[in-house]
């Protein structure tokens, strides 16, 4: 331990605050003032920790009559945008690695390139026309535009890393290809199913821009329920919070707990996706 | 007895292989029937390269509904004359040729590219900084990791309303903070000329962890041999970030201001909820125009060519990075000759 390292010592755990600190505080700002009563959301000095913890501010989150619908609503959207998305999504990422398709990605490519927006006004006029939109039905076909291409994208850069070996071995020895893929390479892909899965899951459950346009009273789900309390209740900052923590609190405990499948396929989606 | 049913269950094992074989064989003729093959059942002895086209099949027709047909309805729409309500009129490119006239539009385009400019390279300075210190070696990294990427994951309206909380001129903790170093208080998205760095700075704060995931993989793949003879040559710390691990990144450098540039030109979350383009029209980016023009006026004609103008616009910015990337790397070889 000489000098000069314990100053880089220094320097890095320094650093590493500074680059951090943007991120801890931010969010334990949220969680302060999801906390407060409105007299300490609303002084001058701010007050970081108060005396007295606002626990009501989540009680009347859960107590508002609808909450629980626009929760559950965002549970069934991102639940069955997931389940099918993973559905067809996982055979097509296996089909298209094996027959080393790399120009069907082209479509994934697309797909991530164009807003969000632009799918909304074709079918948001079918969905009319079909004369679905006071359902979940629209929400969760138009999350799959967000859920179907992430997890194909993940699923063929696995299946492009398993060994063809085996599968060789199973179709010689007279499996189906379906056989094959059901006994052979998805338990090895297991990992990359995880990966999909939650990202999926991620950036369904956060989707916004589909829900303002689609849903109804009573078809909110959760991110479009805080941006309309946003309009209507301005000034109480404590409850207005609280929801802000609640909507996002579950994707934060993902983040937190599976960080190592996160970081791992957004670095492949991502490497791949330029 | 115990003969019995020793038989009984070899016959049992008999008739579920034979059973099993036989479901085989079906699924493999419906397979090759559905992949459009010959259709005559191959002899289960001979070997053929298997067909995967019935895996894909299902995810083609979804995506044929919920991206290809999206796509092809909206260029035909883009040639008529629709508001929600009435008649449908085909106009040609009447809704094309609108676009140069409508004010709105151009100065949305405008607040689109200063946008798109300043949350490119900021997020690409500060993700390339974080890299280089995630990828030294410290105590509980990966769950300092983890905390750093939590902006990017977090839900986008609700970390919008704690910004617009923190943007607020007299309540803020922003306003609070700046007079704490001495500096004046500012209006920040109630401000025409702050509105647009008042958002980049919330999309820097979200998006930097995306880079510098990147970069980290980057440096990842970097060998330890040019650092150790840049320390033998005695080489400071910014010599060796400058002349060795810049040059050796670079590439993932260009893939992150690439994904950078998609995302920030459809940034529509953020703004809408912090804004909705205002104040007046100062931060209208197209993604917000295109809202407002079909879901608010529903003229979805012109909605559609909005659409249309603006993906073209993300894929030509592309193109010019791309384009870029060649220079860069042609110049540096060059430089490496000379």
């Amino acid at each position: 331990m000489n000098p000069r390292h314990i100053f880089g010592r220094i320097g890095l755990w320094l650093s590493v605050f500074v680059i951090v600190s943007p991120a801890i505080l931010f969010f334990l700002w949220m969680a302060s003032l999801s906390l407060k009563f409105e007299i300490n959301n609303a002084s001058y000095p701010p007050v970081f920790i108060p005396e007295h913890f606002a626990w009501k501010n989540y009680a009347d989150v859960f107590a508002s009559n609808r909450f629980l619908t626009y929760f559950s609503n965002s549970l069934v959207v991102t639940g069955c945008a997931t389940g099918l998305a993973m559905l067809v999504g996982v055979p097509a990422g296996y089909g298209i690695a094996r027959m080393a398709a790399h120009k069907s990605a082209i479509v994934i490519l697309i797909a991530r390139i164009t807003p969000g927006l632009s799918y909304l006004i074709p079918l948001f006029l079918l969905f009319q026309w079909l004369g679905l939109l006071g359902t979940l039905v629209p929400q969760i076909i138009i999350h799959l535009v967000v859920t179907v291409p992430i997890v194909i994208w993940i699923m063929i850069g696995y299946f492009e890393t398993t060994p063809l070996e085996l599968e060789e071995a199973a179709l010689i020895d007279g499996a189906t290809r379906w056989q094959v893929f059901r006994h052979v390479a998805l338990p090895i892909a297991r990992p990359g199913l995880a990966v999909a899965f939650i990202l999926a899951v991620i950036f369904s459950w956060n989707n916004f821009v589909f829900g303002i346009v689609l849903a109804g009273r009573e078809t909110r789900t959760l991110p479009v329920a805080v941006y309309n309390m946003i309009s209507f209740d301005q000034l109480s900052w404590g409850p207005l919070a609280a929801a802000a923590l609640i909507v996002t609190a579950p994707v934060l405990l993902l983040t937190v707990l599976a960080q190592r499948q996160i970081v791992a396929g957004l670095t492949a989606g991502a490497v791949k996706g330029g | 007895m115990s003969v019995v049913t020793q038989a009984s269950s070899a016959a049992d094992k008999a008739f579920s292989s034979e059973v099993g074989t036989g479901s085989r064989e079906e699924n493999a003729s419906k397979q090759d029937s559905r992949a459009g093959g010959s259709g005559d059942v191959a002899p289960a002895r001979e070997w053929r390269p298997p067909s995967y086209w019935p895996f894909v099949i299902p995810a083609l027709v979804v995506v044929l509904a919920v991206i290809v047909f999206p796509w092809v309805f909206t260029i035909w729409m883009s040639m008529q004359e629709w508001k929600v309500g009435s008649p449908t009129v085909f106009v040609g490119l009447a809704n094309y040729l609108r676009l140069p006239t409508d004010p709105r539009f151009v100065e949305a385009v405008g607040h689109t590219l200063s946008y798109t400019a300043l949350s490119v390279v900021l997020p690409l300075v500060f993700g390339t900084l974080a890299a280089v210190v995630f990828h030294q070696k410290f105590a509980a990294r990966g769950f300092l990791r983890g905390i750093f990427i939590m902006p990017m994951m977090a839900t986008p309206v609700a970390i919008a309303l704690v910004w617009t909380m923190m943007f607020h001129p007299q309540l803020g903790v922003l306003n609070y903070l700046l007079s704490l170093v001495g500096l004046p208080p500012q209006l920040w998205v109630f401000n025409p000329t702050t509105v647009i760095p008042s958002l980049v700075l919330v999309e820097t704060w979200q998006w930097t962890p995306l880079v510098m995931l990147i970069v980290l993989g980057g440096l990842a793949a970097i060998p330890t041999e040019p650092y150790e003879s840049a320390q033998i040559d005695g080489a400071n710390f910014w010599q060796v970030f400058r002349f060795i691990t810049l040059p050796l990144i670079m590439p993932f450098l260009f893939i992150a201001g690439m994904i950078r540039m998609i995302d920030a030109v459809k940034s529509f979350d953020i703004i809408f909820a912090i804004t909705q383009g205002g104040p007046g029209s100062a931060s209208e980016t197209i993604n917000v125009y295109l809202y407002s023009v079909a879901f608010v006026y529903y003229d979805l004609g012109y909605g559609s060519a909005i659409a249309v103008v603006f993906f073209l616009l993300i894929v030509a910015l592309a193109a010019l990075l791309l384009y870029l990337r060649k220079r860069l790397l042609w110049t540096s070889e060059l430089g490496d000759a000379a």
